[in-house]
């Protein structure tokens, strides 16, 4: 039963991972825009 | 340097006047530059086959293997050091283009692209096949190999492999020419692609190498990845010209 | 922005149900035992990635012909899910394997495919970060219809010129004669999981929209500047 829950827990790590990756990229967008709107 | 589009005089047209060079004429032309300039410099081929060589010698000491083994394994080994080898006249070819700016010329030329395309397959095609024919007895002695199925079958799969190496090789290599870390991209996109490919390839020559089984699945396979892939290759290669 | 959040939460719901479905309510298969519920994650995320790789396929196609930056946004979005999925299943398969056959890899035709197929779209992420701005998305709706030409290939060759590895047999486990409650187990997971990467994908859509949309300011802006 073990294995199930590494399994899950890996499948879950991966999906929040690129979550991740996407907030980060959403922030770095924002700035962006930010950014442009100032100058 | 001359590129291949400017050394066309008009009248290799035969008659229809302004409408630029035909097919054959820029498949022809260029076919022969590229086959003239590596005769000249050789650097295609002192690299592909240093390169080869190296895989061969490498191998051979990484590995401890009985008769038999070998015999079993040679196809798969010889397809690496191929492939590896391609690799880098792939970016040779295509690096020249570049650094004479040939490149551009072809773009803004009424040539059809699909003659380029094809005429640096068959150069590349004629140097690997060349590569081939320069390595295979080293194999024949390093691994004490024999044909024991008909030869002919690997004669064929030697063709039509390298052709698929070659097609698709010459295709990414003009995909990743203007890619930052271009040598590296070349094999990152081309290795994945061809893996079907590779192992159509290592079974027909295993096959026949042990006269086990029979090639003849490997070698439609081989031939329809050809047919496909060359068409795709053909169909898309003016799109990835004019990518800008 | 409402309709979002409410798909979020709906969605939320459903991956709970999933779980419950694969951890609870399905029945313990009767040779592998429990490990056996793995496939309740592996299977629906092996469908999905394929679907998001179809779709990139479709939106590659659709970019070369219509050269539209959505469907440019589209291809993006569908092979970075398609990806991370795909890993799923790279993963849960030899968490899966490794208990119940006693080897971490088999080079059968199912999972030595999906390696090729991850590889790939790999490559192709590759390919999108180190091409010069203007060529990418072209060049990578190019490579995408040559992967997508080679999935074929590829699934055949496997299951042809690979002969010392037949697939192990998933005894009983998936479609003959499947107890009901797995089949629940897999559709309610199936559904949760599309719902998810709908969500991630159309994440990601906006973000690329964004970042075309910054990147055509910067042009446009480089322009201007540049003719004062």
């Amino acid at each position: 039963m073990n294995w199930v829950y590494v399994a899950y827990a890996a499948a879950w790590a991966i999906h929040i991972v690129y979550f991740i990756t996407l907030t980060r990229g959403y922030q770095r967008v924002r700035r962006d825009m930010e950014d442009l709107n100032r100058q | 340097m001359a590129t291949s589009a400017m050394s066309i005089p008009p009248s290799a047209n035969s008659g229809r006047k302004g409408e630029g060079p035909t097919f054959s004429d820029v498949l022809r032309a260029t076919l022969a530059k590229d086959l003239r300039l590596e005769w000249r410099s050789k650097e295609a081929i002192n690299s592909m086959l240093f390169f080869a060589l190296l895989v061969v010698v490498i191998f051979s000491f990484a590995f401890d293997l009985t008769a038999e083994e070998s015999r079993r394994i040679a196809g798969g080994l010889m397809w690496v050091a191929l492939l590896f080898a391609a690799v880098v006249a792939l970016n040779q070819t295509w690096a020249r283009e570049l650094r004479n700016q040939a490149l551009d010329a072809y773009r803004i030329s009424p040539a059809p692209p699909e003659a380029l395309f094809l005429a640096k397959t068959i150069g590349n095609f004629i140097f690997v096949i060349l590569l081939e024919a320069l390595m295979a007895p080293l194999f024949v002695i390093f691994y004490n190999l024999r044909s024991v199925g008909p030869p002919y079958q690997l004669a064929l799969a030697f063709v039509l492999g390298t052709w698929a190496l070659v097609s698709n090789g010459t295709f990414f290599a003009a995909m990743s020419i203007r890619t930052r870390s271009r040598e590296v991209m070349l094999p990152l996109l081309l290795f994945p692609i061809s893996i079907p490919a590779l192992l159509a390839m290592v079974s027909a020559t295993s096959t026949v190498l042990t006269g086990e089984g029979d090639a003849h699945l490997s070698l439609v396979f081989l031939a329809v990845y050809d047919v496909v892939f060359t068409i795709v290759g053909l169909f898309l290669f003016e799109t990835v010209l004019h990518a800008e | 922005m409402k309709s979002f959040v409410i798909f979020a939460l709906i969605t939320l719901a459903l991956l709970t149900f999933g779980l419950y479905q694969a951890l609870v309510a399905a029945p313990t298969e009767a040779t592998m035992g429990d490990v056996q519920r793995i496939f309740y994650y592996h299977l629906p995320s092996a469908i999905i990635a394929f679907l998001c790789f179809f779709a990139n396929f479709g939106a590659s196609v659709y970019y070369l012909a219509k050269r539209c930056p959505k469907s440019d946004a589209v291809a993006v979005a569908t092979a970075e899910v398609g990806i991370v999925f795909c890993t799923v299943v790279l993963i849960t398969g030899p968490l899966w394997a490794r208990p119940v056959w006693g080897i971490w890899w088999t080079w059968d035709a199912r999972l030595t495919s999906t390696l090729v197929l991850w590889l790939i779209y790999v490559s192709y992420l590759l390919l999108r970060r180190y091409s010069a701005a203007g060529q990418n998305p072209v060049l990578c709706a190019v490579l995408a219809i040559f992967g997508a030409v080679d999935v074929v290939f590829v699934y055949m060759s496997i299951r042809w010129f690979r002969t010392q590895h037949p697939a192990p047999v998933f005894g009983g486990g998936e479609n003959s004669g499947i107890d009901p409650r797995m089949a629940h187990a897999v559709y309610w997971n199936l559904l949760a999981f599309s719902a998810m990467a709908l969500l991630v994908i159309w994440l990601r859509y906006r973000l690329e929209r964004l970042r075309q949309q910054v990147d055509e300011a910067h042009a446009t802006r480089a322009i201007a500047g540049g003719s004062r």
